[in-house]
């Protein structure tokens, strides 16, 4: 991948002005899914074709007669937001070898929410980067189905109240642990899979333009905090997100062409409780689940660690065979 | 505040598909009026680094001749972002109503 190669990532001084999610969109205050997308936009620009699934960033961004978007944008049916992008790539792949069309770059990305993912859209995405389309997947994982109000999905997180996993005297909210879809893009051999957090905006930005620039299907995670659905402050938005990195909840990591490398947290971990103890939502978790869940997130921060220390010796040993 | 969005009067005057024929045009759509409290910019402590710009989910802020950020009060939606994530706290979030 020569572009790839060659972008060495965006300045901190020159991050592009162009403002292509417009104001005056309706998403709840302090939403960082409404920041996501328009980061993903900053850093790719205008010529993109974006298709999107039904979900929150579907609703608060295209109130019927109006738009934020200044792309071409279609919305589609909740599981198929993959299906579309794929098929808009093949279609602009036709025309321009028919010569309908001029012959230029057009990324076309989908965006779906982590309902629209994980649960209801897996099939069309597992489909689409089997088909080794040239396009872009974000997942805007806000943990929940929090445009209808707050519902669990697989990517809810153990000991997370939602509105259909209630905390009480026989639950403590979610029951099972949060399905890890990044993973399930790496096991499709894909060359570009990362995880991204909108706190850390550079490093978002860079792995969005790494991945359109990836030829081939690429797949960002992207971990938006929700204050409505988390039940946290609004202006705390950015800082869950930080702590979320920084306790291992949710690492930044990038795989390039099944190579793993850590981006964020590399140094050590804060305890869980720091991030636990200021969302509503965990509010009546009980020491022994909080020490479960810290558990859990240095098992799953050893192997990423392994993963990554490992990767490379395994590829040099296995070049010899 | 906000700009009232009209009852569509017929059928007949929507474009092909419900196509949305102009782009990013819920600009039209003030969210300021959503707010309790707005952002107050110190520019003695100001550094210019642009925070507040880059972690605004509603774009309101822009740079001005002088190169400090300022928030279009017509979409701040109050959230407080700004105040919290400012590295010098030049930024403090006031009660509309004071």
């Amino acid at each position: 991948m020569p572009e790839a190669k060659a972008f060495k990532g965006l300045k901190a001084r020159e991050l592009p002005k162009q403002e292509l999610f417009s104001q005056g969109h309706r998403a709840c205050q302090g939403c960082a899914g409404a920041l996501a997308l328009r980061l993903i936009l900053k850093a790719i620009g205008e010529r993109v074709i974006v298709t999107a699934a039904t979900g929150c960033m579907e609703i608060i961004s295209s109130p019927y007669p109006q738009t934020a978007w200044k792309v071409p944008w279609i919305h589609v049916a909740f599981e198929n937001a993959a299906a579309v992008a794929s098929g808009i790539e093949s279609a602009l792949k036709v025309l321009m070898r028919k010569g309908k069309i001029k012959q230029e770059k057009i990324y076309v990305i989908a965006i779906a929410g982590d309902g629209g993912t994980a649960d209801i859209g897996l099939q069309a995405l597992s489909g689409a980067l089997e088909r080794g389309h040239d396009f872009v997947y974000f997942c805007i994982d806000n943990e929940a189905y929090m445009n209808t109000g707050i519902q669990r999905s697989s990517s809810t997180p153990f000991g997370a109240r939602t509105t259909t996993s209630p905390a009480g005297k026989k639950g403590i909210g979610q029951m099972t642990w949060k399905k890890n879809v990044a993973e399930i893009a790496v096991a499709h051999h894909i060359p570009y899979v990362a995880t991204a957090c909108p706190t850390y905006y550079q490093d978002m930005m860079n792995k969005v333009k790494r991945a359109v620039d990836t030829p081939g299907p690429a797949y960002v995670h992207c971990l938006c905090p929700c204050p409505t659905g988390w039940r946290v402050s609004p202006h705390l938005a950015i800082e869950i997100g930080r702590l979320a990195v920084e306790t291992g909840v949710f690492p930044l990591y990038e795989v390039i062409n099944g190579q793993y490398k850590i981006n964020y947290p590399h140094r050590r971990l804060k305890p869980v409780r720091e991030y636990l103890q200021l969302q509503g939502r965990f509010r009546h978790l009980t020491d022994e689940y909080i020490e479960k869940i810290q558990q859990r997130v240095n098992e799953e921060m050893a192997r990423l660690r392994a993963l990554e220390k490992f990767g490379s010796f395994y590829k040099s040993v296995s070049a010899h065979f | 505040m906000a700009k009232k969005i009209e009852a569509i009067a017929s059928w007949k005057d929507l474009p092909l598909g419900c196509v949305i024929a102009q782009p990013g045009n819920a600009r039209e759509f003030l969210t300021g009026d959503w707010r309790t409290q707005h952002p107050v910019l110190d520019k003695d402590k100001c550094i210019r680094c642009g925070r507040c710009w880059i972690y605004c989910p509603e774009a309101a802020y822009s740079e001005n001749e002088e190169g400090f950020f300022v928030c279009d009060l017509n979409y701040c939606k109050g959230c407080g972002i700004c105040a919290q994530e400012c590295p010098v706290g030049a930024i403090t979030m006031v009660l509309d109503s004071d």
